[in-house]
């Protein structure tokens, strides 16, 4: 059977092998790729030459579907693409779709969505610390960190009745009034979160093996970040002081105090580090959420039917693994005309062959695990 | 295509090329900026012509013909978020280098738009980048008007690190014309051209290599074309590959 995927290697020069290379294949079935990533190194020895990347094979033609079902409908949809943190795809929709419409959530609303929005981005680094120490050859850290994102989907099932894919929020509020006890078990978990992430920084920060591994691998400049356009904890560990939350504050994120970490070297470990120190303030905004929820609604006047004018909008929000922004046109009709979704793992994928060049085979699986990548919002 | 007669018509008129240079401009400093031509619009609130960008809050209500007057009081309506001209100081600095490069410039929900000519895009991408700072292509990627002379939007959205703004670039294209790659200016373009060609069959010229990377290589068509229907498939790559009559 012709597969015309195997011969489509441009980027790298596959007719002038010199004697010591060979060209190997990782993946789409392999443990490290994070789901269906394929990638083809060209090897010199051991030492990556070049790289390709194969995208697709989870394609599902989201943007299509959009056009073809309500705003309301396209809703659940989202969810689907970063499936690990489905709270902030949704939040980045029902925004996005909010300032088409130009109404606002009422207080209350944004107060709880920046919660469970901040606890789902410590759920999400969590699941990236895990697999990517596991990768690395850390097994101990999956296990404790399982351990307290599975408090996390505990209160998200509390909440809306779904770990996974929770279709949380709706355009122009909450469908569901926070539980009794949410302000407890957001404190309850908080305050033993103190002390866990201390834990797994005992495991790792000053391991010397996790340090051999991460430190100098997969650097990436400021400057070639932002020209590949990586977004988010990436772009971060480089040194460029950009977090959309603060830049253009959203739901209430313009109420709490918190720090925007940032690394030096642009290396594994820096993204390490910050994504780290991102759990540790995330936590201290859930703190500072929970003290006050105003009372008030929690559904903004938009009606059954939603009719946004025509016209067009982007908004961006901070999702765990970078900006993830909705590009939405409107023609007027109760369908999107249509829905772009700017994927920031796609984006940030973008950067791997930059860093990986120069490698070993064996610090390719860790630089896929420090892009952080879904590959169901890489594919859409 | 446009054999349809369903078809949706774009909601706001983004000036097809031909009449936006039929407007006077290239002067200095125009009072108003280049309003999109409003007569295509159907039922949608045309922005006014004589409503400066000071005035950002208008009616939605339909403009009957009679043209708004700068001081009429506005009604106490929901905020309008109709698109409204545009003429600040980037505009202008944009009118003064590239003239009728520059074909149209709006604001819609407080982001501005601005339309360029096609084939200018490099040298207005290299000027967006490097005098105006806006260092960071978030997203390209485009919007099928069908039934448009030109039906292709390919949308630029630009983030400024220095300014914390964003801006909206758009070049038109029609269905056998192709758009200046900007990937030598931002290399985030490279990867989002190529979704673009796959998902819309533009050609970027310059790309230094736009093959399809969501899709199969050899996949016919290009599924987010208007005209490619949601239940289309390409049935002889699927009984081929899948070996199964259908993917539906």
């Amino acid at each position: 059977m012709p597969d015309a995927r195997t011969s489509a290697f441009p980027n790298v020069e596959t007719s002038i092998l010199g004697a010591d290379e060979i060209i190997i294949n990782m993946g789409p079935q392999h443990p490290s790729t994070h789901g269906v990533l394929r990638v083809k190194l060209k090897l010199d020895g051991e030492r990556v030459t070049g790289s390709e990347c194969i995208i697709g094979y989870l394609h599902r033609g989201v943007e299509k579907i959009a056009e073809h079902r309500t705003y309301q409908q396209f809703a659940p949809y989202v969810d689907r693409m970063d499936y690990v943190a489905a709270v902030s795809n949704g939040l980045g929709y029902c925004e996005a779709v909010e300032k088409l419409l130009n109404v606002e959530a009422p207080l209350r609303a944004r107060v709880i969505r920046t919660i469970l929005t901040e606890l789902q981005r410590i759920a999400s680094h969590l699941l990236w610390l895990g697999t990517h120490a596991l990768d690395i050859g850390a097994l101990t850290p999956l296990f404790y960190c399982f351990r307290e994102r599975e408090e996390i989907l505990k209160i998200l099932e509390k909440y809306c009745g779904a770990r996974l894919t929770t279709h949380a929020f709706r355009i122009g509020g909450l469908q569901y009034e926070a539980y009794d006890t949410l302000e407890h078990d957001v404190e309850r978990f908080c305050k033993d979160f103190a002390s866990k992430i201390e834990e797994y920084g005992t495991l790792l920060t000053e391991n010397r093996i996790w340090l051999g591994r991460t430190k100098g691998i997969g650097v990436l400049s400021a400057k070639d970040a932002i020209d590949m356009g990586a977004s988010g904890p990436v772009l971060r560990a480089s040194g460029v002081k950009w977090d959309i939350r603060k830049a253009a504050p959203y739901a209430a994120y313009d109420q709490y105090k918190f720090e925007i970490p940032v690394g030096k070297n642009g290396d594994t470990y820096d993204r390490y580090v910050v994504r780290m120190e991102e759990m540790r303030q995330s936590r201290l905004i859930c703190l500072q959420a929970i003290e006050n929820i105003p009372t008030g609604p929690i559904m903004a006047k938009v009606g059954k039917v939603l009719k946004p004018p025509p016209g067009e909008v982007y908004h961006a929000i901070e999702a765990p693994k970078g900006e993830l922004g909705y590009y939405l046109v409107s023609d007027g009709t109760v369908q999107p005309y249509r829905v772009r979704i700017r994927p920031p793992s796609f984006v940030n994928l973008q950067a791997f062959d930059k860093m990986v060049r120069g490698h070993m085979v064996a610090d390719v699986v860790a630089i896929i695990g420090t892009l952080d990548i879904v590959l169901g919002e890489v594919d859409r | 295509m446009a054999d349809d007669p369903q078809e949706k018509q774009p909601p706001k008129p983004p000036a097809s090329e031909t009449p936006a240079v039929s407007t006077p401009q290239g002067e200095p400093k125009p009072p108003v900026a280049t309003v999109p031509p409003k007569t295509v619009a159907p039922a949608a609130a045309p922005p006014p012509s004589s409503s400066g960008p000071a005035s950002p809050t208008k009616p939605a209500a339909p403009a009957t013909g009679a043209p708004a007057k700068p001081a009429a009081p506005p009604p106490p309506k929901p905020p309008a978020v109709a698109p409204v001209p545009l003429d600040n100081e980037l505009v202008k600095r944009y009118r003064t280098r590239f003239a009728d490069g520059l074909r149209a410039a709006w604001e819609d929900r407080k982001q501005a738009i601005l339309v360029v000519e096609r084939g200018r895009l490099e040298e207005i991408a290299k000027f967006t980048r490097d005098d105006e700072k806006f260092d960071f292509l978030s997203d390209l990627t485009a919007v099928d008007w069908p039934k448009r002379e030109r039906r292709f939007d390919v949308v630029l959205n630009l983030y400024s690190f220095a300014h914390n703004t964003r801006l909206r670039l758009k070049v038109h294209a029609g269905e056998n014309e192709s758009v200046p790659s900007v990937s030598g200016v931002w290399s985030t373009a490279n990867w989002l051209e190529r979704e673009v060609y796959d998902m819309f069959g533009i050609r970027f010229e310059g790309h230094p290599n736009l093959t399809r990377i969501l899709m199969p290589e050899e996949w016919q068509g290009h599924p987010l074309r208007k005209d490619y229907d949601i239940l289309t498939q390409d049935t002889a790559w699927v009984r081929e590959n899948l070996g199964i009559e259908s993917g539906q």
